[in-house]
């Protein structure tokens, strides 16, 4: 960045008007320096004060027993709350719950994202259209997806029911759920993949074709390498987002019958219960695992954590 | 593969692959439009079209006082929340993309931490905070968490957007004896626009889209925003899922939304991958 080339010894060869200058662009890097600082302190402010205060006061409640509804029995309990979460099949069944999603879901993403990424990249017809009418689903809004999907699975009211409640039922509930999840999602994955499938260079496909490689093979030897730091990206990104279902679960059967997710019973605990003590404990957990799956995905995987690409 | 013929099979083909694209995306939409538009009598005979549609819903959507405020809170909440998470995400992208300071990458890092934040971590203590310091229930209780979460969106998108645009204009209008504030008004803003109004429609989808702070920060309709106040929904009777008001209700805060995303699509396309594959 800097286009200082003369050594500092040279000031008395140097022209006047260049050691000026010089002085002048020191001085202009200082003022840089604040003016960056000054622009971002406010977006930082504000960053900092709505969720690392919470989260550290998050951390303080889960050592209390904090109950709304009985505030004379309110003390410091130590880790008693985390035994009693950790301990309690609720958690557990809910964390199932959540990976479940969380998994199979990231792998419908990937594969049904790349395949209307790959749609969107190299139909020869309507290509606008495509690529238009596949943001729709990101557009809508969850809940207002959700309740369509509930009434489409409604038994009576819904045109995929028939005489069937599939919403009444564990694991038929929660293929709805992913289903839900996945149709809302796979086109933020397929934009995210399309990015990356604009990166593989043409050329190379066609020097591989006339080597004879099958579209197959140029799919898995060469693209897919080339598309590896994008799609680890959207992986990333898809993961901790799906960790954090709640509005199509809260819609869909509103935790009924197992189905609740661990920000369910977050929500739950809070408002059903107001218990702050207990819900505090289980927002640090989900703190904790979502930052232990970022960690595995970063330090195993070697997904270059999204910015890290900054300034290249 | 674009080298290879456009042959009447492949054509084929193709419009066979979009047709499916299509439908994907559009059934569930159609569906709850459908809904909307059934009478009571035919609302359960699970045919996926109206066969006598009415306008029924609508009516009385509007006429539910609920809603209506819903409605001015969804808008005037999203709307606020936008303008200061691009005023702040503006400054901020803006420091980012053009300017060495320290502690810039440690900003980048910090706003895509927040960005992957689980908002659920923070319901207990915001609620905990907000009835404290009294803005629970109220529309600053709503902006201020979605002004945080729109931030790390704002500045990244924006950032990405800035890095475009050729600084050297301005300096060129400099020459050409234009004042700074001049070059800044004529020369870059025009060239700036189009990202900030990119930046403006997806923060504003994120905020419109959110449902657990509304249902967790609000407990009237003072300021419940329309995803919350539909699972508030009450029928004729309290046993009773009003579908067809819900459907309704869907329709009307879903549709503006598409329609704008449909009409600013490529633009929209640019701003959610800008920087997703590298920065």
């Amino acid at each position: 960045m800097t286009t200082q080339t003369l050594p500092p010894g040279d000031a008395e060869v140097e022209p006047e008007g260049v050691r000026i200058a010089r002085q002048r662009h020191s001085d202009g890097q200082k003022a840089e320096r604040r003016l960056g600082l000054l622009l971002c302190a406010p977006a930082v402010f504000i960053m900092l004060a709505v969720t690392a205060y919470p989260i550290v006061y998050a951390f303080w409640l889960s050592l209390n027993r904090a109950d709304l509804r009985t505030p004379d029995a309110n003390e410091f309990i130590g880790l008693d709350n985390y035994v009693t979460v950790l301990s309690s099949p609720i958690w557990w069944t809910a964390f199932g719950v959540t990976m479940f999603l969380t998994v199979l879901g990231a792998a419908f993403e990937l594969v049904l994202g790349m395949v209307l990424a790959i749609v969107m990249h190299r139909t020869i017809i309507g290509r606008g259209l495509v690529r238009t009418s596949a943001l729709v689903p990101y557009a809508i809004v969850t809940v207002v997806a959700a309740f369509s999907w509930r009434f489409a699975w409604t038994q009576d009211l819904g045109w995929l029911a028939g005489d069937n409640a599939p919403l009444t039922g564990m694991w038929s509930s929660l293929w709805i759920i992913l289903l839900a999840e996945v149709w809302k999602t796979v086109p933020f994955m397929a934009l995210l993949l399309m990015a990356g499938l604009a990166l593989v260079p043409e050329d190379l496909l066609k020097a591989a074709s006339m080597d004879g490689a099958s579209t197959w093979q140029r799919f898995w030897k060469i693209t897919i390498p080339l598309m590896k730091p994008a799609i680890l990206v959207a992986l990333l990104f898809r993961t901790l987002d799906a960790f954090r279902v709640f509005d199509n679960i809260f819609v869909l059967t509103s935790g009924a019958n197992n189905t609740s997710s661990v920000s369910m019973i977050g929500y739950n605990n809070l408002i059903g219960g107001l218990n702050l003590g207990i819900g505090s404990t289980i927002s640090v957990l989900i703190f904790l695992s979502i930052a232990i799956i970022a960690f595995i995905f970063i330090k195993l995987f070697g997904a270059a954590a999204p910015g890290e690409g900054e300034k290249r | 593969m674009s080298t290879a013929v456009e042959t009447p099979r492949r054509k084929l083909a193709w419009s066979g692959a979009n047709l499916i694209v299509l439908v994907y995306a559009f059934i569930p939409v159609l569906w709850i439009v459908s809904l909307s538009l059934k009478d009571t009598g035919t609302l359960n005979d699970g045919k996926f079209w109206p066969s006598s549609p009415t306008r029924d819903s609508y009516s009385q959507i509007f006429n539910n006082p609920d809603f209506l405020r819903a409605l001015v809170n969804s808008i005037g909440i999203c709307a606020i929340a936008t303008v200061c998470a691009l005023v702040f995400g503006t400054m901020a992208a803006y420091a980012i993309a053009r300017l060495e300071f320290p502690g810039k990458r440690l900003i980048v890092g910090v706003s895509l931490l927040i960005a992957m934040f689980p908002q659920i971590a923070l319901v207990t203590p915001l609620f905990k905070i907000e009835t404290a310091i009294g803005i629970f229930d109220t529309w600053l209780g709503l902006i201020i968490p979605y002004i945080t979460f729109a931030l790390p969106l704002a500045i990244y998108t924006l950032s990405a957007f800035f890095r475009e645009i050729p600084w050297e204009l301005e300096k060129a209008a400099k020459m050409d004896g234009a004042t700074p504030f001049q070059a800044f008004r004529r020369v870059i803003t025009p060239l700036a626009m189009p990202g900030v109004f990119t930046t403006a429609i997806l923060v504003f989808i994120a905020c419109w889209n959110d449902f657990l702070f509304a249902l967790s920060l609000t407990s009237t309709s003072r300021s419940r925003t329309v995803p919350a106040a539909l699972s508030y929904f009450q029928g004729a009777t309290t046993f009773e899922v009003p579908t067809g008001p819900i459907a309704a209700a869907a329709v009307v805060i879903t549709v503006p939304i598409v329609i704008f995303v449909l009409f600013f699509q490529r633009r929209i396309v640019a701003g959610l991958t800008s920087g997703a594959v590298k920065g």
